[in-house]
């Protein structure tokens, strides 16, 4: 057997073994570029309340984490019902970043599903968005006593991300 | 009880598929008369079969059977009737199934248009199919079994996702698949011939028609893909190199690669190892792509549900068809002759270039497509490779391609004469240089590579038609060679279109009230109103955009934005007036403040159609070359140049 007729499959090997350690790798499994960074300022009208404002120095010296969220996206209710049972059980707040919606569509959806947060800013043209860097709703990010984003989920967050990745780090930071 | 009925005929679909790989094999090596003669009833009554299960699972969608768990995921009862029926293969299940329907269908064709082919070559063919029928089949029933019951029921469907309701979307992946599944034929003649030994002219000449048949379907799912892209997504683009248009782009590159191959395998006996090899990869690339694809090991917009489980099997399944058929490849081809000589300026040598250059440029998107994966398994970060690495490095490698197509054609076999070329390449290639200079003049800038390319398209056509009326005067062409010629214009329509569009076309995106008018491309685009307007499961926001040039009135264009009532998703439907010279293209954004006032997206687009039309002239081009009378002749068995295996 001439060696050179081997060379297509000993490619085709190394490739399979390539896609065979993909396979255990998550993509969308992005690190930040903002982790560790101050998280970006930003004062948004909040949804419940249009007169009042929010924005992240209000909750300086608080561990909290901030979910990005809209009515149209289909992951969010997925998601949704373990944040409305886990913010029944601690007191952890949640701000909710309602992301490029209808404030009509975002209240009815608070108001059949549940609403987890201790209020939502409403970034209606997706700006702040843009500054945080989301691409794919939804998305969470633990933001501890100073400021700064120490972690960023994106996708849905499960019951087993919540438990092994969240709540550690954010007993860690509340310390 | 209907859903049982498909899943039963799937189940009778995997033994007898079971039967169609193992017993004509058998048989063709003990030379068992009976053995195989099953192959060509096996195969008819797994397509039956797989039929059955298939016409089974779109029963339930079009009756609204949600106690099957993927009916109630992809339909809904305010879903139109035909978007239930494309929703059979609108999920992994389904379209999983649609492949199966496809790899059988393939495989009663070749049963029945196999009559003046020897029975045990058709017997091989028929086997290969099989086997590989037996992988998916199980890969269908054990990991995505579509007739999966849901106790109980639900009362109402998820629906399917909007983006997939869509005309364009009914015909595109059936299209894709047929072009897909349908190198499968390919393959298993390449398979067939490396276990017989016989890698002859006469394998090449069966396997033609059917990798070009395919390769047809390929060309029009990837139009229609793209099209579909250009109209529904609203950014107004054709092509994106994402991961999942490459996986259908890479057997594209690869079964072009073959099909100029299999032409000198065919006529000169050479390149015979080669032709293996690329029939084996253009195959095995259509499953690479299903596992990308299906296994959700790269990001995409397509962003298809994963399930690692399912992304094991596919690989499992890759790597035994392909490892297979490349350990058969190493240990026979040695053996196999090398086939005619030819000299340095000659019709071989210039298919050869165009073989390498297309592997190159299957290998430089295969890279870019795989590179995040590479380097995120190496543990070297994550990164992702965008249009600028393809464009960078696909660009050059079809500037030399298109220009030796021209030439390639002109070329005789074995021997060519440089001089003789030139001189019939003259006029065309003055042509060639007053359009580089020219067109782009006209369209009122010269840029190098809108000049590179309208030389390049003038340079194919003009050669072409040279060619035709050179060889209209010596007698009728034959279909092979009308084929081959309307295919290469398709290429020259398609480039000239491309490079238009992306030196001339103008955007813009603005903010606009009722009453505003914005200018692009000399059109003049008056959003008149934006309307709400209910749909049958969705509700609408409908501009009127009056659209004039120079003060006239034209018409009115009609952009929606979707709002579906299942899923909450925002679809745009971009308003397009289509024209033989461009289009116009507007798009409604979202609706910014409470005056009424909505951020509208509008193009125009020179030529855009002509990437599509392009396409349509390279499968019609295949098609008149699929059916050259000399394909339906009998092949005398051991006639024409005869070099099997020194055994």
């Amino acid at each position: 057997m001439k060696q050179r007729f081997l060379i297509p499959l000993a490619v085709f090997f190394v490739l399979v073994i390539f896609l065979a350690i993909g396979l255990t790798l998550n993509p969308r499994d992005l690190p930040s570029p903002l982790k560790d960074k101050p998280a970006p300022a930003f004062t948004l009208p909040q949804l419940a309340a249009a007169d009042k404002t929010f924005s992240p120095t209000d909750l300086k010296g608080k561990v909290w984490l901030l979910n990005v969220w809209a009515s149209w996206c289909v992951s969010c209710r997925q998601e949704h019902p373990l944040l409305v049972s886990f913010s029944k059980q601690n007191d952890l707040p949640i701000i909710g970043l309602n992301y490029k919606d209808q404030g009509a569509d975002a209240k009815n959806w608070l108001a059949r599903f549940g609403d987890p947060y201790l209020l939502s800013a409403v970034d209606a043209d997706g700006r702040v968005g843009i500054n945080y860097g989301v691409y794919g709703v939804p998305e969470t990010y633990v933001i501890d006593k100073a400021g700064t984003i120490r972690m960023k989920h994106t996708g849905p967050i499960t019951p087993e991300s919540l438990k092994t990745q969240i709540l550690p780090l954010v007993a860690e930071l509340s310390k | 009880m209907i859903p049982e009925l498909g899943h039963f005929a799937l189940i009778l679909a995997f033994v007898v598929s079971i039967a169609q790989g193992v017993l004509p094999l058998v048989g063709a090596r003990q030379g068992q008369a009976q053995w195989i003669a099953l192959a060509r009833p096996a195969a008819q009554t797994q397509f039956l079969l797989v039929a059955v299960a298939f016409g089974c699972l779109a029963q339930s969608f079009l009756g609204n059977d949600f106690s099957v768990s993927y009916v109630a995921q992809h339909s809904n009862t305010q879903l139109p009737s035909l978007y239930r029926f494309s929703a059979v293969w609108g999920g992994h299940e389904g379209s999983l199934l649609l492949w199966v329907l496809m790899l059988a269908g393939w495989g009663a064709a070749v049963s029945l248009a196999s009559r003046r082919l020897p029975e045990v070559m058709v017997a091989r063919v028929l086997a290969v199919l099989g086997l590989v029928g037996i992988g998916l089949l199980a890969f269908v029933l054990f990991t995505s079994n579509p007739f999966d019951r849901l106790l109980p029921a639900a009362a109402e469907g998820r629906d399917l996702n909007p983006l997939l309701q869509d005309p364009g979307l009914v015909f595109h992946p059936p299209m894709l698949y047929m072009g897909y599944v349908g190198f499968s034929v390919a393959f298993a003649f390449a398979i067939a011939a490396l276990i017989s030994g016989r890698l002859d002219a006469a394998w090449a000449r069966w396997s033609r028609p059917w990798t070009t048949a395919a390769w047809v379907f390929l060309t029009l799912g990837i139009a229609l893909g793209s099209w579909w892209a250009y109209y529904e997504l609203g950014w107004g683009g054709w092509w994106f190199w994402d991961p999942v248009e490459n996986a259908s782009f890479l057997p594209w590159l690869v079964g072009t690669a073959l099909i100029h191959s299999l032409a000198v395998t065919e006529k000169r006996g050479a390149f015979k190892n080669w032709t293996v090899l690329l029939a084996i990869a253009a195959f095995s690339l259509s499953l690479l792509g299903t596992f990308l694809v299906r296994s959700g090991v790269l990001t995409s917009v397509h962003a298809f549900a994963s399930d690692p489980r399912r992304g094991v099997f596919i690989l499992v399944l890759l790597a035994v068809v392909v490892g297979t058929s490349l350990t058969l490849f190493a240990w026979r081809a040695p053996k196999v002759g090398a086939g005619g000589n030819f000299g340095l300026v000659s019709r071989e040598t210039l298919l050869l270039m165009n073989n390498v250059l297309l592997v190159v440029a299957t290998g430089s998107v295969l890279l870019g497509t795989i590179y995040p994966l590479l380097i995120d398994a190496l543990g070297m970060g994550k990164l992702s490779v965008g249009p600028p690495y393809f464009n960078a490095v696909f660009v050059p490698v079809m500037v030399p391609l298109l220009l030796l197509m021209a030439i390639g054609p002109m070329a005789r076999w074995k021997h060519a004469d440089p001089k003789a070329i030139a001189r019939r390449l003259r006029v065309s290639l003055a042509l060639a240089v007053i359009a580089g200079i020219g067109l782009p003049l006209l369209m009122g800038a010269w840029t190098p590579l809108t000049a590179i390319s309208s030389l390049l398209a003038v340079w194919i056509v003009a050669s072409g038609v040279f060619q035709i009326i050179e060889r209209m005067k010596t007698g009728k062409p034959s279909a092979a060679f009308w084929g081959m010629h309307i295919a290469h214009f398709g290429i020259a329509v398609f480039v000239f279109g491309v490079a238009m569009v992306g030196g001339y076309q103008e955007e813009k995106d603005v903010r606009m009230e009722p009453g505003d008018t914005v200018q692009v491309g000399g059109y003049g685009f008056r959003l008149l109103t934006v309307k709400d307007a209910p749909g049958p499961n969705y509700r609408a926001a409908v501009g009127s955009v009056e659209l004039s040039k120079n003060g006239r009135v034209l018409k009115t264009m009609y952009p929606e934005k979707r709002s579906y009532f299942s899923s909450q998703m925002p679809m745009t439907e971009a308003a397009i007036d289509a024209g033989f010279t461009r289009d116009v293209y507007v798009s409604l954004g979202e609706p910014l403040g409470n005056k009424g006032a909505w951020s509208v997206r509008v193009y125009y687009k020179p030529f855009v159609d002509w990437i599509w039309g392009g396409c349509l002239l390279m499968a019609l081009g295949g098609l008149i070359a699929m059916l050259d009378r000399r394909y339906r002749l009998r092949v005398k068995v051991g006639a024409g140049v005869t070099a099997g295996v020194a055994a």
